[in-house]
């Protein structure tokens, strides 16, 4: 079969971008939306020209690298799969392909199709994770998880962090990820105890870091490639509704960074009124 | 240069304690004092800075992805092993050490696979208490599956998705220390050269992916978890940017690489349609468990299964193992599809597959447990065949999968370059000739959170260093070593692309390297490479500049490595006569074609020191002794 496909190329985040169609000829069906590109690019590679940047690892929809828009929809047209393993035989003979990156704010561009999308580690930094250091662990089975609550953290960890959510939102928010965060560690017993702070921070880091608000539109989930249900937003808000109903005596700073990347700037917040 | 693997003396479950014991240590307050660099954020490499960071370490950690949870350990799927015993079914520290020994066709060592199991049943509890969702019973108590033919069930598993929450777990807790100021994290930033300084390891040179700068980092010690390289056969179910560039740095530097020959060949992969095909799809192991492996008795049968009677169906597995049937070892399995496809009975488009067949089982259990059991690996199935495996059988094939070989390191962990640590796929340490299902977690983790941290220690409280600088001469060749190759690369300007090599290369290593070889068809390979070798460093087209993002530039310099590795795989595999775990060479079988292992002679790790480009390397031996478990042949029959 064959394909039109209409790419985003800018080289670098200073220099203007535009649309360049490119037609590809030899589509195999059963190639991937990828494999494509990797087609193309041989091609622009074999005429002089520069291949089209894209980022990609794993291509089989768990390392959360790769992701870009195809006619709009964020990981095209196909639910619960990313661009890696969307194969061809979902488009038509001769369709044309419009490809562009994630754009939102938090997420500049780097070159073409890959954006950079570090905030995400931020918001993890500030507080996505449960303090506990190596060595320190009672045995695995000390604490009951009643299988539930495993499977509904189980639900929410699935997250790839590929910032498809983001992508799709009008309003270029970050909820989902960061609420599946929350999610999968407040739902388990080990997660309860730091479940106000975690929240605060995580939120607060997501603010700052330029992404927009929820109004509950509810395209994310529609594009995400797990399935991450609407849901994690909710226990977000009340965690961090409860949280700074807690702590309200502290007089916490929403807005400043909790983290710089990589240069370890220490939290600013009083840390004795989280407890 | 003399090999000293440092295994303390005394009785086996003894030697990690006493080696514990006998370490020096460094004074807390002393430990932000020290540097240390840390290459790679899988599992081994995230737990390690995760750990050395707590302890109060200044850690700097590398990756090439954008963010450290994008590691390649996050596609693992099947699951980790310890020795808990939850089952009360009989499994000991010793059970798992003596299946990981015999599972590796004796020839790993024994004192280090001791550990691992020792020391898998703390990885556990470390990771559910940073929150791994691992898989429940409704009690509440953790669950456990057999895998990998085992006769206990000591694996942990989150769904299908293990490695991912293994690796967000040490990503966490990696994040954890980010925050806190011990450790700084560098994406998109790709190790090029290692600088070694009065013959001790200190440092890095690395490309920034983004602005193409090469910087020098300086350290006390330098750690790698690297990885493995499996693509170095291009396809592989590898991710697509796993590669060998740091350990193979490293090891033209000094550091001596161990049975490069053993690699990993997983007999359920989802098989190859076209020449476009990027990589391969591992379908989990537990297929077999149900499914029904078979192929057509005549010769180029081009029939729809369905209408192959049964009588004309060959279940070559059940035929030739009727005890272990369709659940034989990941070699075993390989090798036969291999036998049966080089007849001329393979199945698919391309000949090269065989059914794996679950209409028996559907029949039996019904529709809704296979559902159950496999529902998730069969929509993977249709969703890149388009074929739906409830009503036609699927076709599988196998695929390299791992690879065990890797820099050979002390029970220390550490090289044959003082300072220089490895740690996970990358070294070759526990798996000797073939690696069992469920283990490679286990060792990433135990290496990284619970081994390197203290034998760094050690390293740093023993030795004393000098302070050096950027300036140093070694530090400076090092950077121009790489700018040179860079330059180099972008100035050859020929007509092939860097794919179009990656390819073929894969094709000679996979032809004659792979699930079978001989000394005839190696010393074509060799051959062959070297031919393309020159080719590529006169005929490659890599467009771009050196001074921005340039994906091209990045997979040249990989694929360069992949050359000189593959060269040495063809070396050590044909130096070794003998057949063992994935290593099986035609020449050496036993009477019914299976492995023929060659005690007497082979029972050693082969590490090979380089020597400039195009000389043989020279190979230095590291005896094997199994005080504990004795060497026999395995029989499936
Ligand atoms: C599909 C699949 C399924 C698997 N399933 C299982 C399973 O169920 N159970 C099991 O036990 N094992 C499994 N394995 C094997 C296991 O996943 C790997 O062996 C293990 O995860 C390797 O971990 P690692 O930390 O050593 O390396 P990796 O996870 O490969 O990490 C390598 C790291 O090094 C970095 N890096 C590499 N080179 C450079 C460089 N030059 N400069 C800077 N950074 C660099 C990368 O960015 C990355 O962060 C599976 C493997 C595959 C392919
Ligand atoms: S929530 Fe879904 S869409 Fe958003 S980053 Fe995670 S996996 Fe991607
Ligand atoms: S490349 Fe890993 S999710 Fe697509």
């Amino acid at each position: 079969m064959r394909v039109r496909l209409k790419i985003w190329r800018q080289k670098s985040p200073n220099t203007r971008g535009q649309f360049v169609s490119y037609p590809v000829d030899n589509v195999n069906p059963d190639m991937s939306m990828l494999e494509c590109l990797d087609v193309l690019n041989e091609q622009l590679t074999e005429n002089g020209e520069e291949p089209v940047a894209f980022e990609h690892d794993c291509r089989e929809g768990i390392c959360g690298s790769c992701g870009f828009m195809i006619n709009g929809i964020a990981h095209g047209p196909l639910p619960a799969t990313t661009v890696c393993q969307l194969t061809m035989r979902h488009f038509k003979d001769g369709e044309e392909l419009l490809l562009e990156p994630w754009r939102a704010r938090a997420f500049p561009l780097i070159k073409d199709l890959i954006v950079d999308r570090r905030a995400f580690d931020r918001i993890i930094a500030s507080g996505g994770y449960i303090s506990v250091s190596t060595g320190s662990a009672p045995d695995g089975n000390t604490l009951p998880v009643p299988k539930e609550a495993a499977d509904r953290a189980m639900d929410a960890a699935a997250c790839i962090g590929c910032g498809a959510c983001v992508a799709a939102c009008p309003n270029a928010s970050s909820s989902l990820f960061t609420g599946a965060k929350i999610a999968h560690l407040g739902t388990l017993p080990q997660g309860k105890p730091e479940k106000d702070r975690r929240a605060i921070r995580m939120v607060t880091q997501m603010n700052l870091e330029g992404f927009g608000g929820c109004t509950n539109i509810g395209e994310c989930t529609g594009v995400c490639p797990k399935e991450i249900p609407l849901e994690v937003i909710a226990a977000m808000n009340r965690d961090y509704l409860r949280g700074n109903w807690h702590a309200r005596d502290n007089v916490v700073t929403t807005i400043r960074p909790f983290t710089e990347w990589s240069y370890g700037s220490k939290l600013q917040i009083d840390e004795q009124s989280q407890s | 240069m003399e090999l000293n693997a440092r295994i303390p003396s005394g009785p086996i479950q003894d030697k990690w304690d006493k080696a514990r014991f006998e370490m020096k240590l460094v004074n807390p307050a002393n430990k932000r004092k020290h540097s240390i660099i840390v290459v790679g954020s899988g599992l081994a490499g995230g737990s390690a800075a995760a750990s050395l960071g707590e302890l109060g370490y200044n850690v700097k950690c590398f990756c090439f992805q954008d963010s450290p949870r994008r590691a390649h350990s996050i596609a693992a799927q099947g699951g980790i092993n310890a020795a808990k015993n939850y089952q009360n079914d009989g499994d000991s520290v010793y059970r798992l050490f003596y299946d990981t020994v015999k599972g590796g066709d004796f020839r790993a060592r024994e004192a280090n696979v001791y550990r691992l199991a020792q020391v898998s049943v703390n990885i556990i509890d470390q990771c559910v208490a940073q929150g791994v969702p691992f898989a429940r019973e409704y009690g509440g108590a953790l669950a456990n599956r057999s895998f990998g033919g085992a006769q206990v069930s000591r694996t942990f598993y989150a769904r299908g998705q293990t490695g991912q929450q293994l690796l967000l777990g040490a990503y966490q807790a990696l994040e954890r220390q980010v925050q806190a100021g011990t450790v700084q994290m560098f994406p998109r930033t790709e190790m090029l050269d290692l600088i070694v300084i009065d013959g001790h390891a200190r440092g890095i040179v690395t490309r920034n992916l983004v602005t193409g700068d090469i910087d020098t980092h300086l350290a006390d010690a330098v750690i790698l978890g690297s990885g493995g390289y499996g693509n170095v056969f291009y396809l592989s179910t590898n991710a697509k940017g796993s590669n060998a560039t740091a350990v193979w740095r490293a090891h033209k530097r000094g550091a001596l690489f161990a049975n490069p020959c053993f690699t990993q060949i997983h007999p359920t992969c989802i098989p190859v349609s076209g020449d476009y095909q990027s990589k391969l799809t591992l379908m989990s192991e537990s297929l077999r468990n149900d499914g029904r492996i078979w192929v057509p008795k005549k010769k180029g049968d081009k029939r729809p299964p369905d209408q192959i009677p049964e009588d004309e169906r060959d279940y070559y597995l059940e035929r030739k193992y009727p005890s272990f049937g369709n659940l034989v070892p990941r070699d075993v399995a390989s090798r036969n599809a291999k036998h049966v496809c080089d007849e001329g009975r393979g199945v698919g488009q391309t000949g090269l597959g065989v059914y794996l067949d679950f209409s028996d089982a559907i029949r039996r259990l019904g529709r809704k447990t296979i559902e159950d059991r496999y529902g998730n690996l069969f929509e993977m199935y249709e969703r890149i065949t388009d074929e739906d495996p409830y009503k036609v059988p699927m076709r599988i094939y196998p695929a390299i999968h791992y690879t065990m070989g890797g820099l050979w390191v002390d029970y220390y962990l550490m090289s044959t370059i003082p300072g220089l640590f490895v740690i996970g796929e990358a070294n070759f340490s526990d798996h000797g000739a073939n690696r069992l299902g469920a283990s490679a977690l286990m060792q990433g983790l135990s290496d990284g959170y619970f081994i390197v941290p203290y034998t760094v220690g050690d390293y740093l409280a023993t030795n004393k260093l000098e302070k050096v600088n950027e300036s140093h001469p070694e530090a400076r060749n090092a950077v121009a070593c790489v700018q040179q190759t860079v330059q180099k690369l972008l100035s050859i300007k020929g007509k092939r692309t860097v794919d179009s090599f990656h390819r073929q290369l894969g094709k000679i290593v996979w032809d004659y390297c792979g699930m079978s070889r001989t000394a005839e068809g190696l010393e074509t390979a060799i051959a062959q490479i070297r031919e393309l070798r020159d080719e590529f460093w006169e005929n490659v087209n890599v467009p771009g500049s050196a001074d921005d993002l340039n994906q091209s530039l990045e997979k040249a310099a990989r694929v360069a490595d992949f050359f000189e590795l593959a060269e040495l795989m063809c070396i050590d595999a044909r130096e070794r006569n003998e057949s063992a775990g994935g290593h099986f060479r035609e020449e050496y079988q036993t009477p019914d074609g299976e492995a023929q292992r060659d005690d007497e002679n082979y029972a050693y790790v082969a590490a090979w020191e380089y020597r400039g480009y195009g000389n043989y390397p020279t190979l230095q031996k590291e005896p094997l002794e199994f005080e504990y478990v004795h060497p026999s042949q395995r029989s499936y029959k």
